[in-house]
């Protein structure tokens, strides 16, 4: 494996930053979501994830675009809108020993996906599944979406008067085992938290605020960069320490909650709020829901189980990938088929 | 037909001259469903074919889970029809709410096995009546009361065996392979088909004509329904991700696929060489079934016709995406709910075309349960090799009743795995362009994601894309992938199943069909030759798109009657789009529609009204 020296051009694994990027983006300029794919080329580069055991899967949207804009050598599949988790469920299952990538937006996740995106949170699928966050939908040019606040302004003066859709609530209710909350803008956070949740195994699911400089911008919007700048409120401070490099003790063990990853990294949240248990579920879903209704806007995270077996552990299939199974394994013999034909006599 | 031989009685002069009928006649049990009477009409059935006689099951019940009336034919016949018959001429009335009703339903000269205490005698003075105290006999044997619901259905096994002459022994056996894990309830039950063939032989004077006797049609033979057969299949095709929401009637397909995989596909270590997962609904399904064939897995789902509407959008981008994947429709009643556990043919159009834009996709058509076997295992083959979606379209008569057949014979041919390029591949060529016709056949080579090279990944998508997978809007990129997947489709009459000349010899007139319509024409045919001294040829489809053979066999014949079961005369209409214009009139239709499993005589009696006989 990594017997590459380490130099500051080339990663863990020997490869430059070069080899994780993508095409240009066809974005607005400005558009969180750009952002969001700079972090994504980081946290795989820095974590030296092999770009050519990645899968990127999206829906559609302008977020379910971006795959194109990291990540070139690495497959990608850009579905059918609001549909990103099963093309990812059925990827995972044919190859379950890649890394997985799906990235979707406010619309394709908490509208017409609504359905398998709560299923897949259920199945705790090893994945990372990334909500670019923007509250509208930019390509019909600036409908609401079902993640816009209660009270958030449309630059047409249009007021949302239907509550919003917390995807990070939801995802810990039904059983995604790694939740937070980012902002596209907070460059520190969201690389140590998809550090982290590359280093996971199970379902990560991570809603990014991802302002929409073209539609959702302006004042009365509450996905707009100022207002989150403004509002933006961590539960807690994320370390992460990926599992090659070593780990220095530099906190008081009282303000930290450390968490040991399943591949041996080592996630520290320090705590900002006072006592936040990321481990406890209930209080977790009752802190998003109380900061839902004062308004507050709480990002970090959330929530993590690093003990539940994932869809892949319960269906308990053999280490190599399904797909690529040869012949002789996945056909069986004619003396079973013989077998068989004798009991229908 | 029936052999000259006095009946048994000499009490009524009226039967004393009938003759016998041996091995001819159709038996209809009228159960109420939710009793368990699906394993004593198994039973009865595979005792027939224990006698060595042709038989079929035809199980027509309702959209219920318990409660309402059901109805089991089974058909024995010297012949080897195994359509549904019009007639059946023996009842077993085990419905109260129905028995009137089916009472009414029988032929002159019919028989009525019926619970004594539902005084049916007086209905009608041409039929025969066997009151049988089903209660009584069952509270005798079985002391459990709970049980005794589903026991007592076996006693009508034993009455009818008795009255048939259907030998003891061979009920016995079937009753074995019925229970074959669970000696108490094999006790329970041959107790309860002694006791009632017992009753028979000691209470029911025979005055019917109608006999089982030994015969040597069916040794090396075996009984299958159709979506097991699909199962064996799937297995035997090396499926390795299923995904699936439950739908009648093809949630069976998915069941049996499991066990079989359960089976047969874990490793000494019991690691399972497969995954099975249940969807949250037919689009989650299909999207499962497309990303894991994406990734290279030979992955499947079954469903109806509802399921397969939800599927449209996903079968687009199969198609446009390229993306091999198996859908198994077995087809119901429809449109919109219809009558889910009824059997129709009625989805071909909307298979053949589904999804929005230019979309179209190759369907197989099975005409057997061996073929649901040898189909299904093509239909992977096909679907990596087109690198696109395939429909295998069976239908609920198939798929869930009991088959006669030839014994199915073990794959010689390995798979194709289609054309899928290595890391070393990628290496030697310097990269590749995934749409690409590099080899004239319109299929492009594809990479699987984790192909360790830095040129292997492409980027898939629904949206306009050239042939390096790139995203385009130019009209001159986009339509150049667009001619190729005609072309595609266009080669694919060579590579699809072949269809099947039944009957070519020097008739003017032709017939089509597929599927379950098959067995009704062949008896069909025998009529039409026995009653108008009439023959006709006949090509069987066994997929779409249609070879030049369909074409030719169109082109020789002065009319061509197209037989299906559905109201709208879609083969007849996917024909009228592929054939040339000059061969479009030839066409007639056949149509059998209502539900029930087309029979020969509504085939018989249509073509015999339009060719004015």
């Amino acid at each position: 494996m990594a017997t590459v020296t380490p130099s500051p051009k080339v990663n863990y694994i020997g490869l430059p930053i070069v080899d994780y990027r993508g095409g240009k983006s066809t974005l607005c300029a400005g558009c969180g979501h750009n952002a969001i794919s700079e972090r994504i080329v980081d946290a795989l580069f820095e974590m030296g994830v092999d770009p050519e055991r990645v899968m990127k899967m999206s829906g559609i949207g302008c977020s379910s675009k971006t795959p194109a804009y990291f990540l070139s050598r690495s497959h990608s599949f850009n579905g059918v809108h609001g549909r990103m988790p099963a093309t990812a469920t059925g990827a995972i299952l044919a190859n379950h020993t890649l890394t997985t990538i799906g990235v979707s937006g406010d619309g394709d996740t908490a509208s017409i996906g609504m359905g398998q995106f709560v299923h897949l949170m259920r199945r705790n699928l090893p994945m990372i599944y990334i909500i670019e966050d923007n509250g509208v939908y930019g390509l019909t040019k600036g409908q609401f979406s079902a993640t816009a606040d209660l009270g958030s302004k449309l630059k047409t003066g249009v007021v949302n008067d239907l509550p919003a859709i917390d995807t990070c609530a939801l995802a810990i209710q039904l059983g995604a085992t790694f939740v937070g909350r980012s902002f596209s803008g907070d460059k520190k956070q969201l690389l140590s938290m998809l550090k982290a949740g590359l280093a996971h195994k199970g379902t990560v699911l991570l809603d990014v605020i991802s302002p929409c400089v073209t539609f959702n911008d302006h004042e009365g919007s509450t996905k707009s960069y100022k207002f989150m700048q403004e509002n933006d409120d961590p539960i807690n401070e994320i370390g992460f320490v990926p599992s090659f490099e070593e780990i220095a003790v530099d906190y008081n063990s009282g303000e930290v909650y450390e968490v040991e990853m399943h591949d041996g990294s080592n996630l520290r949240l320090r705590k900002l709020h006072e006592d936040y248990d990321p481990t406890d579920k209930a209080n977790a879903v009752r802190t998003l829901m109380e900061a839902q209704t004062n308004g507050e806007i709480l990002t970090g995270v959330f929530y993590i189980n690093t003990e539940q077996p994932t869809f892949i552990d319960l269906l308990n299939v053999v280490d190599q990938p399904l797909g690529t199974l040869p012949e002789s394994v996945t056909r069986p013999s004619k003396q079973a088929f013989d077998a068989l034909m004798a009991e229908l006599k | 037909m029936a052999t000259v031989d006095p009946a048994l009685s000499e009490k009524q002069g009226e039967f004393v001259t009938r003759a016998r009928v041996i091995n001819d006649f159709s038996i209809n049990v009228a159960t109420v469903n939710g009793s368990g009477s699906q394993s004593a009409n198994s039973v009865l059935l595979k005792s027939i074919f224990g006698m060595g006689v042709p038989v079929s099951g035809k199980n027509l019940f309702p959209s219920n889970i318990a409660g309402q009336p059901t109805w089991f034919l089974i058909r024995a016949s010297k012949h080897g029809y195994v359509a549904r018959k019009r007639d059946s001429e023996i009842l077993v009335a085990m419905n109260p709410e129905t028995a009137s009703a089916d009472v009414q339903s029988l032929p002159p000269g019919g028989v009525v096995i019926y619970e004594e205490s539902l005084n049916l005698a007086q209905a009608r003075d041409d039929v025969s009546f066997y009151p049988v105290p089903f209660d009584k006999i069952t509270a005798t044997i079985c002391p459990i009361v709970k049980l005794r619901k589903l026991v007592r259905n076996m006693v009508y096994v034993g009455v009818v065996a008795q009255l048939l002459a259907i030998e003891l022994d061979v009920v016995e056996s079937s009753l074995r392979q019925q229970f074959s894990k669970k000696q108490k309830v094999f006790d329970m039950n041959l107790g309860a088909v002694k006791a009632g063939f017992d009753y028979a032989q000691a209470n029911i004077t025979k005055l019917d004509p109608f006999f089982i006797e030994r015969m040597n049609l069916t040794a090396g033979r075996i009984i299958i329904e159709g979506n097991d057969a699909c199962a064996m299949g799937a297995v035997f095709a090396g499926v390795t991700v299923i995904a699936w929401y439950p739908i009648t009637p093809s949630t069976s397909v998915i069941e049996a696929t499991a066990a079989l995989l359960k089976k047969l596909r874990v490793t000494p270590e019991g690691k399972a060489t497969f995954a099975v997962i249940q969807a949250e609904d037919e689009l989650a399904a299909i999207g499962m079934v497309l990303g894991a064939g994406w990734a290279g897995a030979r992955s499947m789902t079954a469903t109806s016709g509802p399921g397969m509407s939800l599927m449209s959008e996903f079968c687009g981008l199969g198609y446009y995406a390229e993306i091999p994947g198996v859908i198994i429709n077995v087809q119901r009643t429809g449109p919109a709910t219809g009558m889910p556990t009824r059997t129709q043919q009625a989805d071909l159009l909307s298979a053949a075309f589904l999804s929005h834009g230019d979309t179209k996709h190759p369907i197989l058509l099975p005409g057997s349960v061996k073929e649901c076997f040898e189909l299904t295992m093509a239909a992977f083959d096909l679907a990596e090799r087109m690198q696109t979606p395939v429909f295998v379209l069976s239908d609920t008569d198939m798929g869930m009743n009991h088959w006669m057949s030839d014994p199915f014979d073990y794959p010689e041919k390995p798979l194709d795995r289609g054309k899928v390029l290595s890391a070393a591949d990628v290496e030697r060529l310097d990269g590749f362009a995934r749409y690409r016709d590099v080899d004239g056949d319109a299929i492009g080579w594809r990479t699987l994601p984790g192909t360790k090279h830095p040129k292997a990944a492409y980027f898939t998508r629904g949206s306009g894309h050239n042939d390096a997978a790139k995203y385009t809007e130019n009209p001159d990129e986009y339509q150049a992938v667009m001619d190729r997947l005609a072309r595609k489709f266009e080669n694919a009459r060579n590579w699809v199943p072949a269809p099947v000349v039944v009957k070519d010899g020097t008739s003017k007139i032709g017939f089509l069909a597929y599927g379950t319509t098959d067995c009704a024409l062949r008896e069909s045919f025998d009529q039409i030759k026995q009653r108008y001294g009439k023959d006709a040829d006949y090509l069987r489809l066994r997929a779409y798109p249609f070879a030049q053979a369909v074409h030719d066999f169109v082109a020789s014949h002065e009319r061509v009657y197209v037989v299906e079961q559905n109201r709208d005369a879609q083969l007849a209409s996917l024909l009228k789009l592929d054939l040339p214009a000059s061969q479009v009139t030839k066409l007639r239709s056949i149509l059998h529609y209502n539900g029930l499993p087309v029979d020969a005589e509504s085939i018989t009696e249509q073509f015999a009204n339009q060719e004015g006989l």
